[in-house]
């Protein structure tokens, strides 16, 4: 079987398995990167949100020969519980996270939107987070953690450029 | 010393969560770990024939259990022992459990699952609640005379009323993971609410003695009541494979199977006959409810038990009559979910309040000021409340904050323009719920908590309360931390572990913070007593505190303080009557809902959600906030989008794809205050919160649905579909003129 390399979290992963493994078993259960949770398997629920390159997708629905050659990055890539990186923070002071099982996958996809930039707008945020599911928070303690974490940015970026 | 309760002190285990590195089932790699998956019947009803191996298949490695398998009665335990762990003979609900399989390769276990033949004799089920014979159980609450009160009024305004079936939809399935020690001491780690609810039941399906079973809580994607009582079963299943294989073995459902086969919100049908005076004053209220409660007994006693006590709303009215009852159909059972049978019965009474405004021309507010219950009221069941009542307040707060009354002039003046594109509303509802178990259902329960201090120092909270999302490590460590006068960071919470911390009984009905939170504040008082005692004082330095801790310690690992539930002075509840002081106390809600409805598409729009509640002292308010907003979330999906299909006894839309609950843009902003009404015996005055935010929304929706459209839709959800159908119907009479 060929072998496909890809880049995860910036180390260079090997696998050797069929290759229409979905991208979540790979991570893990080849991997043990068991940041990333299943919630429906179907592509609905997001909380197997991963970065493709940057971009937010469902590695339920991936495959992990279309990952081949590509960056790949999870949950494990920001902080550690000693050591939380901002946007992790910011969900940790304003409620963001509460049974904690669609926390990684939102991350992904709030770490994807303030990355590139994105706004505090709530209704901007809400849209940006459609794609994944939370039952418990009701989203609003979300939609919050992603705008302070924003504004922080953009307030560290100010005080790098003076 | 900071007071910590009361402020938003960060979740205790958020770090853990936040990194990816919090452990749930699924995510523990066991060694030699087989994966089980369940073979469930298709059909409602039938007998069982047969089960064959199909000997096409390779059964090479794969552990195959039946009925026959278990070592004691095949019977889960919980209130009757009336359902089996796998159906033996007779199938009573279409995905029974019927046999389980077990691989080391997953696929291969779902593979072999699909060739395990079963051979069944269909019989004719009963899937509507109406047409069924079996009573599993029934109500009559009686205060005055309702028949003369009926009488009495200037008028009787009357409804009926239906809800469906909600699913959980916990974003983690249904997981269980079991093994057996070398010393034949079974382990279960699970995605569960209730370790002592599992403990019990495996005791007798294993016949294993108390110090044999050993359940952990995994880290938990979320419960509402669906990982009550279920958590039983699945961990009774992967033990009985763990037994048959004689290695571990883990079962972790797909959604579609966690959506088909686990257990839902009762569906019920709500009647309501209330006669009142042209003023406004309740002279009687008449309430019959009908819950269906699926093939088995379950919890179905006791939810219906709750939707009896809340069926009047918060309202004291000298006649009432409450007949209720839950039958059985040959339907999966239903179960525990937040709210418990409230969410249904208080839909009803709030909608139906509405109706009465209409009825006899009353401001919706004012009406309810005139009847809401306060301090010296009494409730049906006889119940004086005689503290901590903030409903009136809670109704006042949210009317005001919601802008209610100048909303229905400013809607009224929108609606009336033919030339707009929609139509826009603001409705409201006030609801109350009973914190903890009813009547005396504490008393049984006996609950017990502990506060630790270790040899090491450390302050240890030993408590069988699960966190799952609600924040119970952080209520714990708040109070204790204050209760010492010590930093919030010096305490830790246990893992609830059935071989570590004591039986505190379930985590459910909205009991955690008053009752188990008043237990461990009442066993840190007593760490604290000791320490006086020993020091002069509570140590506030590390170092000293290890000091005092070898000393308190002496031989021993730790100090353990527990404590055991206690009746408060005065209240009094007779089982036989089901008369007197139903719950502890109450908390309140009162809720407004501002929305808009698409003229061509019926689709309703939610702007703003104004939610006001009396949870007595509000232990942390970030934490607080995020029950009451999440469990409004919940309600507005209940209210507006979710909408189970069922045939023959099946769902049909099991699947997060069909099944909608809401996004991140199906949820307003919300608008949360708090009018705390302490409560002397609650910790530093607490009151329950986690069940509360889901009774008032659904009524509040459907008020608002009338004010924009003058429409009255009764039967949740309130779907676009539902909403054009009214609105034909109400013309039909006309256009046949
Ligand atoms: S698990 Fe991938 S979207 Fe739900
Ligand atoms: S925090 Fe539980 S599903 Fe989002």
């Amino acid at each position: 079987m060929k072998r496909l390399s890809l880049r995860v979290n910036g180390t260079l992963q090997r696998y050797d398995g069929p290759p229409f493994t979905r991208l979540i078993d790979v991570l893990r259960e080849d991997w043990g990167l068991t940041g990333t949770k299943e919630g429906c398997g179907e592509g609905e629920c997001g909380a197997c949100t991963v970065l493709l390159d940057g971009k937010p997708v469902n590695s339920c629905l991936i495959p992990v020969c279309h990952a081949a050659g590509r960056k790949v990055q999870t949950v494990e890539a920001l902080g550690t519980p000693g050591k939380l990186a901002a946007l992790q923070e910011a969900f940790l002071t304003e409620g963001g996270a509460q049974c904690g099982i669609c926390t990684p996958g939102m991350l992904m996809t709030a770490w994807a939107y303030v990355k590139k930039g994105g706004s505090d707008d709530p209704g901007a945020i809400r849209r940006e987070l459609a794609g994944n599911l939370c039952r418990c928070t009701g989203y609003q303690h979300i939609v919050n953690s992603v705008a302070s974490a924003v504004r922080k940015q953009r307030r560290s970026r100010a005080a790098k450029r003076r | 010393m900071a007071h910590v309760v009361g402020t938003s002190a960060r979740r205790k285990e958020g770090p853990e969560k936040l990194s990816g590195h919090a452990r749930y089932v699924d995510d523990y790699r066991i060694p030699g770990c087989l994966h089980g998956v369940t073979v469930r019947a298709p059909i409602a009803r039938g007998r069982i024939l047969g089960i064959a191996r199909d000997p096409a298949f390779d059964w090479d490695g794969v552990v195959i259990a039946t009925a026959e398998d278990i070592p004691g009665p095949n019977v889960v335990t919980l209130i009757e022992p009336d359902q089996p762990l796998l159906a033996a003979g007779e199938v009573r609900h279409a995905q029974e459990p019927v046999a389980l399989v077990a691989h080391a390769d997953r696929s291969r276990a779902y593979q072999a699952a699909a060739h395990l033949k079963v051979e069944y004799e269909s019989l004719q089920p009963v899937i509507d609640p109406a047409q069924s014979e079996q009573v599993f159980k029934s109500f009559l609450i009686e205060r005055g005379d309702v028949v003369a009160g009926l009488a009495a009024g200037d008028l009787v305004v009357e409804g009926t009323y239906t809800v469906p079936h909600q699913e959980h939809a916990y974003i983690e399935n249904n997981a269980a993971a079991a093994w057996f020690e070398a010393d034949g001491t079974l382990v279960v780690l699970a995605s569960m609410q209730c370790p002592y609810y599992v403990h019990k039941a495996l005791k007798p399906l294993f016949d294993l003695p108390a110090h044999k079973v050993r359940i952990v809580q995994a880290v938990t994607g979320g419960g509402f009541g669906g990982k009550e009582e279920y958590p039983n079963m699945i961990a009774g299943h992967a033990a009985l494979l763990a037994k048959k294989a004689g290695r571990p073995v883990k079962i972790v459902y797909d959604r579609h199977e966690d959506m088909l086969a686990t257990t839902k919100r009762h569906p019920a049908r709500i009647r309501h006959r209330t006669a009142v005076k042209r003023d406004g004053t309740l002279v009687a209220q008449d309430v019959d409810v009908l819950m269906d409660g699926g093939a088995y007994l379950t919890l179905s006693p006791v939810v219906l038990s709750r939707g009896t006590l809340h069926a009047t709303g918060p309202y004291d009215c000298p006649n009432v009559r409450i007949r209720s009852r839950v039958v059985a159909t040959h339907t999966p059972p239903n179960g525990a979910f937040r709210g418990f049978g409230a969410p249904q019965t208080l839909f009803a009474a709030e909608l139906h309040m509405e109706r009465i405004a209409e009825a006899i021309g009353a401001d919706p507010v004012a009406l309810r000021r005139k009847n809401l219950v306060r301090e010296g009221s009494t409730l049906a069941v006889g119940q004086v409340l005689r503290e901590s009542v903030g409903a009136l307040q809670a109704l006042d707060e949210c009317a005001k904050r919601s802008g209610f009354r100048d909303k229905r002039r400013e809607y009224a003046r929108w609606n009336w323009r033919k030339d707009q594109p929609t139509w826009k509303g603001i409705g409201l509802a006030v609801v109350h719920h009973g914190s903890g178990f009813t009547g005396s259902g504490e008393t049984h329960l006996a609950s017990r908590a502990a506060v630790a201090l270790t040899r090491e120092g450390a302050i240890v909270v030993l408590a069988a309360s699960t966190e799952f999302g609600q924040g119970t490590n952080t209520m714990f460590s708040q109070v204790t931390a204050d209760t010492l006068g010590l930093p919030y960071d010096w305490i830790t919470v246990e893992t609830p572990d059935t071989s570590k911390v004591p039986d505190s009984g379930p985590t459910v009905a909205s009991r955690t913070c008053m009752v188990v939170g008043r237990l461990v504040r009442q066993a840190a008082l007593d760490l604290k007593a000791a320490l006086v005692a020993e020091h002069g004082r509570v140590p506030h330095t590390r170092a000293h505190l290890r000091e005092a801790a070898l000393t308190l310690c002496g031989d021993a690992a730790e100090r353990r303080f527990e404590r055991e539930y206690e009746k408060p002075s005065g209240m009094a509840w007779d089982d036989a009557t089901y008369r007197g002081d139903a719950y502890e106390a109450y908390s309140y809600a009162a809720v407004a809902v501002d929305l808009e409805i698409d003229k061509a598409t019926w689709e309703v729009t939610v702007h703003r959600v104004t939610s006001v509640q009396d949870i007595g002292t509000t232990v942390n308010p970030l934490l607080a906030e995020g029950q009451v907003i999440g469990g409004t979330a919940q309600a507005l999906g209940y209210a507006l989008l979710e909408s189970p299909v069922y045939k023959d006894g099946v769902m049909l839309n099991a699947q997060l794809t069909n099944y909608v609950i809401p996004t991140s843009l199906d949820t307003p902003e919300m608008d949360v205050a708090f009018v705390p009404a302490p409560y002397s015996n609650g910790p530093f005055g607490a009151k329950g919160v986690g069940e509360l935010p889901m009774d008032g929304p659904p009524p509040a929706v459907a008020a608002a649905v009338h004010d924009a459209t003058g429409l009255w839709i009764t039967d949740l959800p309130i779907l676009p579909e539902r909403l054009a159908r009214a609105e034909r119907e109400r013309k039909a009479p006309r256009n046949r003129k």
